[in-house]
Parts: structure tokens; C-alpha cells; sequence
């Protein structure tokens, strides 16, 4: 038998010897930056996209201004397959590079979110998600190293049912209305069910809710059942190819498209283009702009894709994904900035980036700075409430691109927060955690 | 030369019967297990520990686990990760209601329940056979993963359906640290391998193997047929609800089904494939093969730095995966374990060549 186990061993050796054995030391001014991506399997057209960007982004501060104050930022791709054990895999092997160790990281995906909270809560590394992780982590007394940052699913929820309150003439008239709840069935699908019934019993509208089981390429029943209900409106959480399938479904069974409001997750020309014209009316909810005529995007161009720096195709410059990656990129390194500050041009451990994100303030003006005028809402973290308040727009698709019919509107914080207060504090005690007193934080 | 059989003279039906007749395969598997637990522990970094060798050892355990019922017995099972996620949640529902409970019993009683389920769809296989077998596990695959999002109760009431696992402790002792994690699936893993290679030489398992060489056979020489598919599936869940309670308490700290998909039986399914049918040493092998290789060929990829874009070497990693299990497969379609044991044979030989 020893000489299988040693063969297994000698296998393994074998197979990990290539591990870069690489100096980690780099020179002072060095701010390592991991890039958790999933440029493969079914969800890469988002991961490629969103993460592709982020690079983007920081290369153009790079090749533009030298970096961050001077601290020049060194991208390194880990390639997760959108797998929470690989995502960990990429985590444990970035964590640690750099003379100061990851800025902060970027878990791609929700699951890859809670399967990291412990191990980023005891690396004081801070996780940055933007329009997706765990919602009740905006309470940042309990999650100190968590940001789902600009919005959170329960938040978008409540936005979502005040532009239908607006389309209905008032709050008011949506007494008795019924809206039908389409479904992915996974965590971020079934997430939103809480709110929605505090709402519901709120407003005195009634949801009823329709399950697609993942990934959703047969859903020709439930939109059939859908139709029966005869809702007033219908809210679709859609992901990956679930979304032009249940479009198309939708159309053959005759509910009217504009009736159908998705999330953010819905909002992407890839979501859409393949339902052809099943797709046209179609509404989503989206927290920032897109179109590629943004300053920030003709720097990208000039520095960093006519220099043959790019990372995705130069085509997808300023589609939803692209701009959710540039995003990430923006409030990470403003942070960072923010930090420098209290901290000094020099580049920074995963806990003072922590601090910086907990006084990042994004105003408007910074934002026209940013060349993102328009692209973003502002957002003001603290160390409270790390989501910053974001607002949420709506966007319609007409055929051939997406089409902005709402103004920022803001989501019903004062529903919001106390049930997430609510369950950051049953977690809380789960895991034993004090809540930090944010007052005595500086 | 000085790997041999000759000379050891066994004086004893206990020596006759040992697991290692040989006492250099002993010494040599004594060694290997003490410098896994101790030596490796102490040397190796986090990284290596916690995101390497966890998930191997706990996806070999898996992988022992669905040799038993496919390799050893000849029952084609796609369901394995449907019975890992039956002892996660298992495990959950022990740890977290039960609490008085010590956790390497609420472990054990997670791979019971695991077993339990598993056997209940092992009865189809009593009626059908061959890929209709596959077929009726497949069920329990899609029964499992639907079940466990539709019934809160299952994942404490939780309506994100993911749930942080707790942290695991008994008698005063925190499995929280990384060594501390490893240290306790290598002890776990190595004592459920010791008893599955007990398990296959015994009367059991060479019932199993009657049934899987030919049933009919095996049936007219007076194996209990029935026992005999029952039992390989029980065992075979009950290893993989192990499995499945380590990965989400051990590795990836959190429960939610999706870590249990589809997906995962098939990597599971691979590993054995690769690692050998019907060998315990191979379902380590092919946890090996599957588990590291993807992790070396980015590794190995970032040694030519800027030289290779990162989207080429995402997609290279998939490219070169294949060709490696294509090419083992037609270099030794009997997996890794045949190679090894070819290997032991020359080295009987060796200096000479026949």
C-alpha cells in the first residue's frame, strides 16, 4: 500500500511544483489588487464583464495618473469558474501578496460572499460587492468588513414598488392590486419574500410567488400559471439564460411585457438580445446609467485599449456589466483615496481600506471628477450603514438598447433597515458577535 | 531488492489477515500518516492546508464513498452530491438543534441519516438495473436538491437558503483554525479509508463484487443479492454524508445547496473514473488528479507572468484538463490505481527486468 500513497504524494508534488515561487516583495509604492473573475462556465458573459472592467479601471489609473496618489496598482487575476470552493481557493492564494497584503477583495458571486465571511472578518480584509452579497451585511456594526455597496436586493424591492406606485398614480392606488413574484429558485431569487410581504401588508396589495427551478430553461408552466393569476404586475428574477427564456414564455402566453419589471440581474443587453422581440417593453431596475459616451470610457479607450491593455473587447465598453465592473473599481480606489488621507500616500493594509470605505463619500462633484457624472448615484458610507444609499433607476428595453424612463429613486430605507437590522442581529447571535459601538469608532 | 515479499514469513491468522502484510508497506503508510498529521501541519502554510488539502482529503472521502456503490458493487450512481447535501443538512439540524451532542457524533449520525436515504433509493435498484440505475439515482439527485429548497425548516427557517455553518467544539476544543480543521478531516478521512479497506476484503464486499461481476451468478452461488445492493448503498451514503457535512462545516463554512449540484456527482464520478474503479487508493488519486490540476496549471500558467493573457489561461485551464483525462484514459483506461500497482510490480522486479 505505501508505495500508492507515495505515488499519490509524489503525483501531487508533481502536479503543484510549477507553483510560482515568485518574490512577493515588489518595491514600497505597490498596492496589490486581487481580481476574483469567472471568465468560464455558464455565467462568464457577467464575470468576464463586470471583472474585466475592474482591471480596466485600475489599469487606467495606472497609465493615466500613476496609479493612486503615487501608489501604483498591480491587478492579479484569479480565475473562479463562479465556484464558491475555487473562490476561496483564490482568496487564500491572493490574500497574502503585495508589501501590504490585498486592498480589498471582490468575491464574485453571493455564495462565494458567505463562504468568505468568516475567513475576510479574521484577515481584516474588506469584501466590496456591488449590486449583489449578503443583504443583511449592510448593517456594518455586525459585518465591519463587508460592503454590498450602492444598493441591496431588499432596498432595490422597495424602489421597484414605488415606481409602480408611481405609474399607478399614488401609493395609494395599489390597494388591492396583485403582483405576481417570478422566481429563480436560489438564495438571491427567494431573497426578497420578506419585504415584499411587509409591503404587501403595508400597501394592501397582494403577491403571490412563482418558482422557476434553476437554470430555468423550461418555464412554460409557471408563466402559464402566471397568466391565470391575472396579475397587474410582474416581478421577474431572472439570471443567466432564465431571463430571455421566461420572456419568451411570457410573450407566448400574452402578458404584456411592460408589465414585467426585473432586476438588476435581468438588465443587461445579453439578458434580453437572445428573446428577439419577445424582450421589447420589457422593464428592469438598474442602480447606474449606461452608453459608452461617459469621459471615463473615452480615457479607457485613449489609455488603456490603444495601448493594448484591455481586458474584455473593446465593443463591451459601456454595456451594463462593463459599467458594474468600472463601479467596483471606482469606489474601491476613491476609498482607498479617502484612507490615504488618515492613513498617508503609502500603500495600505486591508484594514485601512476598511476605514476608508467607512468614510467614503461620493458627491456629486467627485462624481463629474471621476468622468461617471450621470453613470452612478451618490453614495455616503459610514460605519453603520455600508450600502452609502444609492438610489435605484428604471430602464425599459426598446428593441435594440435600453432606455431610461425613470429618475433616481430612492428606496424605502426606513422599511429596509430595521429588518436587516433585524437579521444582522439574529446572526449576530448565532455566531456569538458583539455589534461594534460605531460611535466610539474614529 | 529491498521491496519483497520473500522472507516474510507469517507465523499467525492475524498476520495472514493484516491490511499490510508487508513491512515495508506498513512502516511506509505509518510514515505517511504521521507526516501527514504532524510534520505537514506544521510546515505548510494556510494556503496549502485550508484551500488545498482540506478539499482533497474531504472530496476523496466522497469519492471512497461512491467507489463503493459503483466500483465495488456495479451500481451506477449520479446522486452523490445529493447525499453529501442530505449530511450537511443533516449535520446542520444536529449541530444546531441538538447542541448537547458531541460533534464527531452528530457527524456520524449525519452519514446514518445520509446512509438511510441513500439506501431508501438504493431499493429501486433491487428492480432495475444497469443505466436504469443511473437513472433512479439521478432522481434522487433533483428529489434531494428540491427538497432542500423548498422545506425552510431543513435550513433553520433561513429565507436566503444559505446558512454559516457554526463552529464546531467539543470538550473545550474549537475546530476554528485552519490546522485545526485539517487535522480533524485527516483523521476523520483516514479512519473511515482504514475501515473501507477492511469493509471491501470482507464478506460484505466481496458480496459486493459478486454482484457487480455478474449478478445472476453471484445469486445462484448464495450471495444475498439484496443485502448486498442495500448495503453499498447505505455505506456509500453514509461516506459521502460524512463528506458532505465536513465540506460545509471544514471547508466552505456555509450550507447551501448549490455546493451539492449535479456538478459535483459528476466530479465526483470523474474522480473515480480517473482514480481507478473498485480501489480505495484510487478514489485518493483521482480527488488528487481532479482537486490540484486545475489549481497547478494556473499556478504553473502566472510562472510566465504578463506573457500569456489571463482570459487565454482561463480557457487554457479547461483545455488542457481534458486533454490530461483523455490521454489518461486511453494510456490506462483502469485509472491511477492500475498505474501505481504496475509500478509496485516492477519495483518487486527490480533490479532485474522480468
Amino acid at each position: 500500500m505505501k508505495l500508492h500513497q507515495v505515488g499519490m504524494l509524489a503525483l501531487a508534488c508533481a502536479m503543484v511544483a510549477p507553483a510560482p515561487a515568485r518574490a512577493e516583495g515588489g518595491t514600497a509604492m505597490e498596492q496589490f489588487m486581487p481580481i476574483a473573475i469567472y471568465r468560464t462556465g455558464p455565467y462568464a458573459p457577467g464575470g468576464s464583464g463586470i471583472y474585466g472592467a475592474y482591471e480596466d479601471y485600475l489599469t487606467l489609473l495606472n497609465q493615466r495618473d500613476g496609479g493612486v496618489n503615487g501608489v501604483k496598482l498591480v491587478p492579479e487575476e484569479c480565475e473562479t469558474g463562479y465556484q464558491p470552493d475555487r473562490m476561496i481557493e483564490c482568496y487564500e492564494r491572493q490574500k497574502g501578496k503585495g508589501p501590504t497584503g490585498a486592498a480589498a477583495f471582490t468575491p464574485s458571486g453571493t455564495g462565494g460572499v458567505y463562504a468568505l465571511i468568516d475567513r475576510m472578518t479574521a484577515d481584516k480584509i474588506p469584501s466590496v460587492t456591488i449590486g449583489y452579497g449578503r443583504t443583511d451585511s449592510s448593517d456594518g456594526r455586525v459585518f465591519p468588513y463587508f460592503f454590498p455597496l450602492i444598493s441591496n436586493y431588499w432596498s432595490e424591492n422597495t424602489a421597484t414598488i414605488r415606481f409602480i406606485g408611481e405609474k399607478e398614480g399614488g401609493m395609494e392606488k395599489l390597494k388591492g392590486k396583485k403582483i405576481a413574484n417570478v422566481v429563480m429558485d436560489f438564495a438571491a431569487g427567494r431573497e426578497t419574500q420578506p419585504i415584499l410581504d411587509a409591503q404587501a401588508k403595508r400597501y394592501g396589495f397582494e403577491v403571490t410567488t412563482f418558482p422557476i427551478a434553476p437554470p430555468g430553461l423550461d418555464q412554460r408552466a409557471v408563466w402559464l400559471q402566471v397568466r391565470q393569476y391575472k396579475p397587474d404586475w410582474v416581478l421577474f428574477r431572472g439570471w443567466g439564460a432564465a431571463t430571455p427564456t421566461g420572456l419568451k414564455e411570457a410573450a407566448r402566453a400574452g402578458i404584456a411585457r411592460d408589465r414585467i419589471i426585473g432586476w438588476w440581474w435581468s438588465g443587461s443587453e445579453e439578458d434580453v438580445t437572445p428573446a428577439g422581440a419577445a424582450a421589447k417593453g420589457f422593464i428592469t431596475s438598474q442602480f447606474h446609467a449606461t452608453g459608452a459616451n461617459y469621459p471615463v470610457f473615452e480615457d479607457i479607450k485613449k489609455y488603456v485599449y490603444a495601448k493594448g491593455l484591455g481586458n474584455v473587447e473593446e465593443n463591451r465598453i459601456g454595456s451594463v456589466y462593463y459599467v458594474r465592473g468600472v463601479l467596483h473599481g471606482a469606489t474601491i480606489t476613491e476609498a482607498m483615496r479617502t484612507a490615504m488621507k488618515k492613513f498617508g500616500n503609502k500603500p495600505l493594509t486591508g484594514d485601512q481600506v476598511r476605514w476608508g470605505l467607512e468614510h467614503l463619500t461620493m458627491t456629486p462633484e467627485r462624481i463629474k471628477e471621476l468622468g461617471l457624472e450621470g453613470l452612478m448615484p451618490a453614495i455616503s458610507v459610514t460605519c453603520a450603514d455600508h450600502e452609502g444609499g444609492g438610489a435605484i433607476r428604471f430602464q425599459q428595453w426598446d428593441g435594440e438598447k435600453w432606455v431610461m424612463i425613470s429618475d433616481w429613486i430612492k428606496p424605502d430605507h426606513e422599511l429596509v433597515r430595521p429588518m436587516i437590522e433585524a437579521s444582522a442581529a439574529k446572526y449576530a447571535q448565532e455566531k456569538n458577535i458583539t455589534p461594534r459601538d460605531c460611535a466610539k469608532e474614529d | 531488492m529491498f521491496y519483497r515479499d520473500a522472507g516474510a514469513l507469517k507465523t499467525s491468522y492475524a498476520q495472514d489477515a493484516a491490511l499490510f502484510p508487508l513491512a515495508f508497506d506498513r512502516r511506509a503508510m505509518i510514515a505517511l500518516v504521521l507526516v501527514a498529521g504532524v510534520v505537514v501541519p506544521l510546515v505548510a502554510s494556510d494556503y496549502w492546508l485550508g484551500s488545498i488539502l482540506l478539499p482533497f482529503l474531504i472530496l476523496s472521502l466522497a469519492a471512497i464513498g461512491l467507489n463503493i456503490v459503483t466500483g465495488y458493487a456495479g451500481q451506477l450512481s449520479l446522486g452523490s452530491a445529493a447525499f453529501m447535501a442530505v449530511g450537511a443538512y443533516a449535520a446542520l439540524n444536529l449541530v444546531a438543534r441538538v447542541p448537547a451532542l458531541p460533534f464527531p457524533l452528530s457527524l456520524a449520525l449525519a452519514g446514518l441519516i445520509a446512509g438511510l436515504v441513500s439506501a431508501l433509493f438504493g431499493l429501486l435498484s433491487l428492480r432495475i438495473r444497469g443505466f436504469y440505475v443511473a437513472v433512479a439515482t439521478l432522481a434522487a439527485q433533483f428529489f434531494i436538491e428540491w427538497l432542500c429548497t423548498h422545506v425552510p425548516w431543513l435550513l433553520l427557517d433561513n429565507h436566503s437558503g444559505v446558512v454559516s455553518t457554526p463552529t464546531l467544539g467539543w470538550l473545550g476544543f474549537e475546530v476554528a483554525s485552519i490546522p485545526a480543521r485539517y487535522v480533524t478531516a485527516l483523521i476523520i478521512v483516514a479512519g473511515l479509508a482504514v475501515l473501507a479497506m477492511n469493509l471491501v476484503r470482507s464478506e460484505l464486499g466481496r458480496a459486493w463484487m459478486a454482484v457487480r461481476d455478474h449478478e445472476t451468478a453471484a445469486e445462484l452461488t448464495g450471495v444475498d443479492t439484496v443485502r448486498a445492493k442495500l448495503s453499498a448503498f447505505a455505506v456509500s451514503g453514509f461516506y459521502c454524508g460524512v463528506a458532505g457535512a465536513l465540506w460545509s462545516f471544514l471547508y466552505i463554512g456555509t450550507i447551501e445547496i448549490e455546493a451539492f449540484s449535479l456538478h459535483r456527482s459528476f466530479q465526483i464520478l470523474f474522480m473515480i473514473i480517473i482514480g481507478g474503479l473498485g480501489s480505495v487508493m484510487g478514489s485518493f488519486l483521482g480527488a488528487a488528479f481532479i482537486v490540484l490540476l486545475p489549481v497547478a496549471i494556473t499556478n504553473g500558467a502566472a510562472v510566465f507572468g504578463s506573457a500569456i493573457k489571463p482570459d487565454v489561461i482561463a480557457n487554457l485551464e479547461l483545455m488542457i484538463f481534458g486533454a490530461l483525462i483523455v490521454g489518461f484514459l486511453i494510456l490506462e483506461p483502469h485509472g491511477l490505481a492500475r498505474l501505481v500497482s504496475h509500478a509496485k510490480a516492477r519495483l518487486r522486479r527490480w533490479p532485474l527486468r522480468y
